[in-house]
C-alpha cells in the first residue's frame, strides 16, 4: 500500500560529545520523535565538512541537520564557532542555488537536552514535509532526452554524408 | 601519411582560449609538430566531422579537448572522438570543470535563449523569433544542435583518461604533459596531469595568521605589494585552487580566482573554499557573521564556483527553486511512529 503522507529523509550530523547524547538520552528516556533523521555521528560538528552537506543533497536527502554543542561549551574549545561560520556560507551558497535555508539547519544541544533535540528534530521533519521533496536528480531530467538528440545527429550523418561505420 | 603519432585538438563550448595557450608554446610547438601529425583542429585547419567519422577506432593517439558541453553537436563529438582516440585529455578548465560557460547552470536553457534572442538590449526582435532544433524550408529539413538546460563536463560525458587544468592551462604546463606523454611516463589513468600542491605554495606573499573583519572587493583597496592578499581582505581563491601558473594574479596585486580548478584530494572546490575562509573570519557572533559574510560575498556562487560549477556535488541551481516551488499542504494527520 502506498503512504500518502511524504516522509521526508533527512540527514544527521551530530557531535559525538553533546548532541549524539542528547539523542542517546532521548531514546533512554523513550521520547518520541520522527524517525526521519539518519544520524551520522562525528567527533565534532566542526568535523562537518560544506562538502558532506552538498554530498547528502546532491544523493537524495531532502534535508541536512548539524547538531553540536552550544557556543563555549566545545569539546575541542572552539570548533563550533568554525561551523556557525561554515554553516552561515554554506547556507548563503545554497541560497543562490535555489535551496531554501529550511533544508539546512543547525541547532545546538547539549547532553541533557535531549527533549529539546527531539523537539527539533520534530519541527525540522514536519517544516520539510510541507516545503517538499528536494529530489535533486529531477534536474538532470533532460538526460533521457539528450540521448536522443545525439543518436539523431548521428542518424543525419549517416543519410547525408553517407559515411562507413 | 608518416608514422609519427596523431594529435587531435578540438573545442566544444570554449572560448578559444586554450589553443592561443598551445600557441604559447612558442618555438616549441615545431617539436609538438616534428613528434605528431596534427590531424584535427577546428581553430587553423579545416577538417570535416566526416573525415573524422571516416577514421578507424584509436586511429588518433592523443585528442586534447577543450571546452564543455552544452549542446547535443559537443556531446555527439565527444562521443565519437572518445571511440577515435587512444589517449583522451580533458584539456583546460571548461573540459575539466564547466568553467565559466558552466555558470549558465544557475540558469537555463529557456531563460538564457529569453535574454539573447529577446531581452538583451541589443536586439530587435519584435516577433520573439528564437531558433528551433528543427525546420522545414522549401522542402528542406533543416537541424540545429540542441540546447541542453544544463553545461556538463567532457568527464561527466565520456570516460576521460587525462585532465589538465587551467583557464587556460600554462603553456609550460602543457609542454610538461607533451613530454610526459612522449616519454611514456604519464600518471595513473584519471588523473590530473598537474602540481599536487595550491597557490599559496607559488604565491612569494608573505603569510601570517589570518583574521578578518570584513572581505572587500579589488576596487576598494590597494593592496599592499608584500603581505598575503586574503589576510588583506581580499577574497583570494589560492588556499584552495591547484597550483601550475606560478601566482600570477597574487603577484600583480590580483586574488587568485581559482583558475586552476580544486587541488589533488578535493571533491568540491567551493566546498573547500568555504571551509578554508570560515577559520578566517573573526567573529563569533551569528548576526556579525552573517554581516560579514552578506557584505562582502554579494555573490556566492560566483565566487566560490567561478570555475567549477559543473563539476561541483550539486553541479547546478535548481531547476525550479524552492523559493518558487509550490508548498505541499500541511497532511491533517502526522504519520504515526
Amino acid at each position: 500500500m502506498q503512504r500518502e503522507i511524504y516522509e521526508p529523509k533527512i540527514v544527521g550530523f551530530f557531535c559525538n560529545w553533546c548532541s549524539y547524547r542528547a539523542a542517546d538520552g532521548a531514546g533512554m528516556a523513550r521520547i518520541k520523535h520522527s524517525p526521519n533523521v539518519r544520524i551520522v555521528r562525528l567527533m565534532c560538528s566542526g568535523r562537518v565538512d560544506p562538502s558532506f552537506v552538498l554530498k547528502a543533497l546532491s544523493l537524495g536527502a531532502d534535508g541536512v541537520l548539524i547538531a553540536g554543542c552550544h557556543p563555549g561549551e566545545c569539546h575541542y574549545i572552539e570548533q563550533n564557532y568554525k561551523t556557525m561560520r561554515r554553516f552561515a556560507l554554506l547556507n548563503h551558497t545554497l541560497r543562490a542555488l535555489g535551496i531554501s535555508e529550511r533544508r539546512v539547519r543547525l541547532v545546538w544541544a547539549s547532553a541533557a537536552e535531549a527533549s529539546q533535540l527531539a523537539e527539533s528534530i520534530n519541527e525540522m521533519v514536519e517544516d520539510i514535509r510541507t516545503l517538499g521533496p528536494l529530489h535533486w536528480s529531477t534536474n538532470w531530467a533532460e538526460d533521457g532526452r539528450r540521448l536522443d538528440d545525439v543518436e539523431k545527429i548521428l542518424l543525419e550523418h549517416q543519410e547525408t554524408m553517407e559515411v562507413r561505420r | 601519411m608518416s608514422d609519427k603519432g596523431k594529435l587531435a585538438i578540438y573545442w566544444a563550448a570554449s572560448c578559444g582560449g586554450c589553443e592561443i595557450s598551445i600557441l604559447a608554446l612558442n618555438e616549441k610547438i615545431l617539436d609538438v609538430a616534428g613528434a605528431f601529425d596534427i590531424v584535427l583542429c577546428p581553430c587553423i585547419m579545416d577538417t570535416k566531422v566526416r573525415d573524422v567519422e571516416s577514421w578507424p577506432d584509436q586511429y588518433v593517439d592523443v585528442c586534447l579537448f577543450n571546452g564543455s558541453v552544452r549542446t547535443s553537436e559537443q556531446e555527439y563529438m565527444a562521443k565519437l572522438l572518445r571511440r577515435k582516440s587512444k589517449v583522451l585529455v580533458a584539456f583546460g578548465s571548461c573540459a575539466t570543470e564547466g568553467c565559466i560557460p558552466g555558470l549558465a547552470n544557475l540558469t537555463n536553457r529557456q531563460e538564457i535563449f529569453e535574454t539573447v534572442y529577446c531581452e538583451s538590449a541589443s536586439t530587435d526582435n519584435p516577433g520573439r523569433v528564437i531558433p528551433l532544433p528543427e525546420t522545414q524550408s522549401n522542402g528542406h529539413h533543416l537541424s540545429l544542435p540542441v540546447f541542453y538546460d544544463t553545461v556538463r563536463t567532457l568527464g561527466q560525458t565520456v570516460a576521460v583518461d587525462y585532465s589538465l587544468p587551467g583557464c587556460p592551462p600554462e603553456a609550460p604546463r602543457i609542454w610538461d604533459a607533451v613530454v610526459a606523454i612522449l616519454e611514456g611516463k604519464l600518471p595513473a589513468a584519471g588523473s590530473v596531469i598537474g602540481a599536487t600542491t595550491t597557490c599559496c605554495d607559488e604565491c612569494p606573499r608573505t603569510r601570517n595568521e589570518k583574521k578578518i573583519k570584513a572581505f572587500k572587493r579589488t576596487w576598494q583597496v590597494i593592496p599592499d605589494a608584500d603581505t598575503c592578499l586574503l589576510e588583506q581582505g581580499l577574497l583570494c581563491c589560492g588556499l584552495a585552487t591547484r597550483a601550475g601558473c606560478g601566482a600570477r594574479c597574487p603577484q600583480v596585486n590580483s586574488p587568485c580566482i581559482g583558475c586552476y580548478g580544486p587541488n589533488a584530494g578535493v571533491e568540491d572546490f567551493g566546498a573547500r573554499l568555504m571551509t578554508a575562509l570560515a577559520s578566517v573570519i573573526d567573529a563569533q557572533d551569528p548576526d556579525e557573521i552573517d554581516r560579514i559574510i552578506h557584505e562582502g560575498l554579494p555573490d556566492p556562487v560566483g565566487t566560490f564556483y567561478r570555475f567549477s560549477l559543473a563539476n561541483s556535488l550539486l553541479r547546478r541551481a535548481a531547476l525550479v527553486p524552492d523559493a518558487e516551488r509550490h508548498e505541499l499542504p500541511r497532511p491533517k494527520a502526522v504519520a504515526q511512529v
